[in-house]
């Protein structure tokens, strides 16, 4: 009777996770095989004949590479500006007795998760309007940072708490200026955690779609999320062969950093890191 | 004791907490309360409505409750019926149920087919959403789609998934590309169980489910709280589907959020998608607070 049991719960264990592998795996087939695949397909076939053509021809596209630096530049902008300001703010909140300090992190976490890029996309268009910011990458980012800013200031926090506090306990006797401490001793020891969330903040601007397409106009600033989209032909279908090369180009430094993750620090996860 | 001096002053950390504040006062609570008032007037892009607009009391509201159209398609009743299938059937069922069951049946085991599994549950989630919009717009395709090749291969009919069941399409995709995140939570919630809680049934004889309702969901309880209320407040703040579906074919799988952008960038009526986003808002801060609320009973608990 057990061993009818064991034999079943292990038949119902193997066909679980065969069904959970496939219905995981087989939507991503198409982008391994399809770059490679001189034909346009959406089918997954093996690529006949193998090509590295479709490649070249992206690179040929001033459009498509200058696309991809626009997203380098916003997406890397925004990890700079998150980054530091969310490392002062972090240590600020360790370190100070700032006053309302329970009502200023409720606040922060409230509005992070009520103002979503979707319920905020009018505002923070006309905003951008108002300001002369439409159509810059500096709309962009500001955008991007004040979003992302909450939850990187509380990934960091917890970074902070974490340090010991006699190394700024010393450097404050030798005589070192606040901002001395926090540049020379609490950053380099902060490293591990401003890692992790400059890379968080990398990844969101990196994939994202609906922000610089509301506030960008001209080609020249669009990034790779939007520019995918002008591989068509004259009749409006898609060019799949550029399209499925482009995409993976385009995923490529987000796997980059995954396995980067993985293997320095374990893929960890905080409470709200993804949104 | 001598109690300890804060390390920083007041002044420099003020000081230091300023970039911050500065972006989310500006981009972040302003907007907030902006888009209360322009939910007021009759704000366009163009013409008069946009130097001066008016102020239209509710009539953007009345517009989006209106009885008479609010269940027609390509209205905002429509748009939020199909958020609350998509939120049940993609965020509460999909993703939460589907990461539950993983980490249950993957609870203690470890190897390379946990690794591969988790690996490719991970990379659903993280991949941009155009390349996975692109993935699943070839996978589901009715002539060369994998999908359809497999059902027919195995005898079944082939399907226009995004034309004759959009909104089914878009539930499906949405908990392949969300339920890492489930999984990952449960995971380690239940890595968190000493093991003795389950050494203990088995003792006394418990079946496998029987583990499960009576020791596993009651422990965990906290964690499925938790899940369920973000699980919906971002998927239903998503807008991934349109870069599937567009939200037609004739808005069937039309999602608040698409409909928010059709209102605002397609037709250019900024006060109506204020209107919007101002209700969207009024049920974030409903979910955010129970969120908040969970956290504190949580510490106090503990």
């Amino acid at each position: 009777m057990t061993v009818i049991r064991y034999v079943l719960s292990r038949i119902l264990f193997a066909g679980f996770a065969a069904l959970v592998g496939a219905f995981f795996a087989l939507p991503m087939l198409w982008l391994t095989l399809a770059p490679f695949n001189a034909r346009g397909t959406l089918a997954v076939e093996i690529p006949r004949p193998f090509t590295l053509d479709n490649f070249q021809a992206v690179f040929a596209n001033t459009f498509a590479v200058r696309a991809l630096g626009n997203s380098l530049i916003l997406a890397g902008g925004t990890m700079l500006v998150v980054t530091l300001a969310a490392t002062l703010a972090a240590y600020a909140l360790s370190r100070a007795e700032v006053p309302y300090y329970d009502l200023l992190t409720y606040g922060l976490i409230l509005f992070s998760s009520v103002v979503t890029g979707t319920a905020a996309m009018v505002p923070i268009f006309l905003l951008a309007n108002a300001l002369g910011l439409v159509d810059t990458y500096v709309g962009v980012i500001m955008a991007f940072t004040g979003g992302l800013l909450p939850t990187a200031i509380f990934i960091l926090r917890d970074f902070v708490e974490g340090l010991p506090r006699s190394y700024e306990e010393s450097a404050m006797v030798c005589g070192a200026s606040p901002w001395r401490m926090v540049w020379d001793v609490v950053m380099p020891l902060l490293r591990p955690g401003m890692m992790v969330v400059g890379i968080w903040a990398f990844v969101q601007v990196w994939g994202a779609f609906l922000i610089p397409f509301v506030l960008l106009r001209s080609p020249e600033r669009m990034p790779a999320a939007i520019a995918i989209y002008s591989f068509y032909t004259e009749a409006g279908t898609p060019i799949l062969t550029l399209t499925s090369a482009y995409a993976l180009l385009y995923a490529l430094p987000v796997l980059a950093l995954y396995l980067f993750v993985n293997a320095r620090y374990g893929f960890r996860f905080f409470g709200g890191i993804k949104r | 004791m001598v109690p300890r001096r804060p390390i920083l002053s007041l002044p420099i950390g003020l000081l230091f907490l300023l970039p911050a504040l500065f972006f989310v006062a500006v981009f972040l609570v302003f907007p907030s309360l902006w888009v209360l008032w322009i939910s007021l007037t009759n704000q366009a892009l163009t013409g008069e409505a946009a130097l001066r607009p008016q102020f239209v009391g509710l009539a953007n509201f009345r517009y989006l409750f209106d009885p008479e159209n609010w269940a027609v398609r390509g209205y905002f009743g429509n748009a939020l019926r199909n958020s609350v299938l998509f939120v049940v059937g993609s965020g509460l069922i999909g993703q939460a149920g589907l990461g539950l069951a993983i980490a249950w049946a993957f609870h203690r085991r470890r190897g390379l087919l946990r690794e591969v599994l988790y690996t490719l549950v991970i990379l659903a989630w993280i991949i941009p959403d155009v390349v996975v919009a692109f993935m699943w717009v070839a996978y589901l395709d009715r002539d060369q789609g994998t999908l359809n090749a497999l059902l027919s291969a195995l005898g079944l009919g082939r399907v226009d998934w995004l034309i004759e069941r959009p909104l089914l399409s878009v539930i499906i995709f949405n908990t392949w590309r969300g339920t890492a995140f489930s999984m990952l939570l449960f995971s380690s919630a239940l890595a968190m169980l000493p093991p003795s809680y389950l050494e203990a049934a088995a003792v006394a004889g418990a079946r496998p489910y029987q583990a499960f309702r009576d020791i596993i969901l009651p422990s965990i309880r906290s964690h499925i709280v938790t899940d369920l209320i973000l699980i919906t407040l971002w998927t239903f703040n998503t807008f991934t589907p349109y870069l599937i579906t567009g939200g037609g074919p004739t808005f069937r799988s039309e999602v608040v959020s698409i409909y928010t952008f059709r209102v605002a960038f397609q037709h250019f009526e900024f006060g109506r998608g204020a209107a919007v986003a101002v209700v969207m808002m009024l049920i974030n801060l409903t979910l955010a607070l129970a969120y908040l609320s969970t956290l504190r009973r949580e510490a106090r608990a503990r």
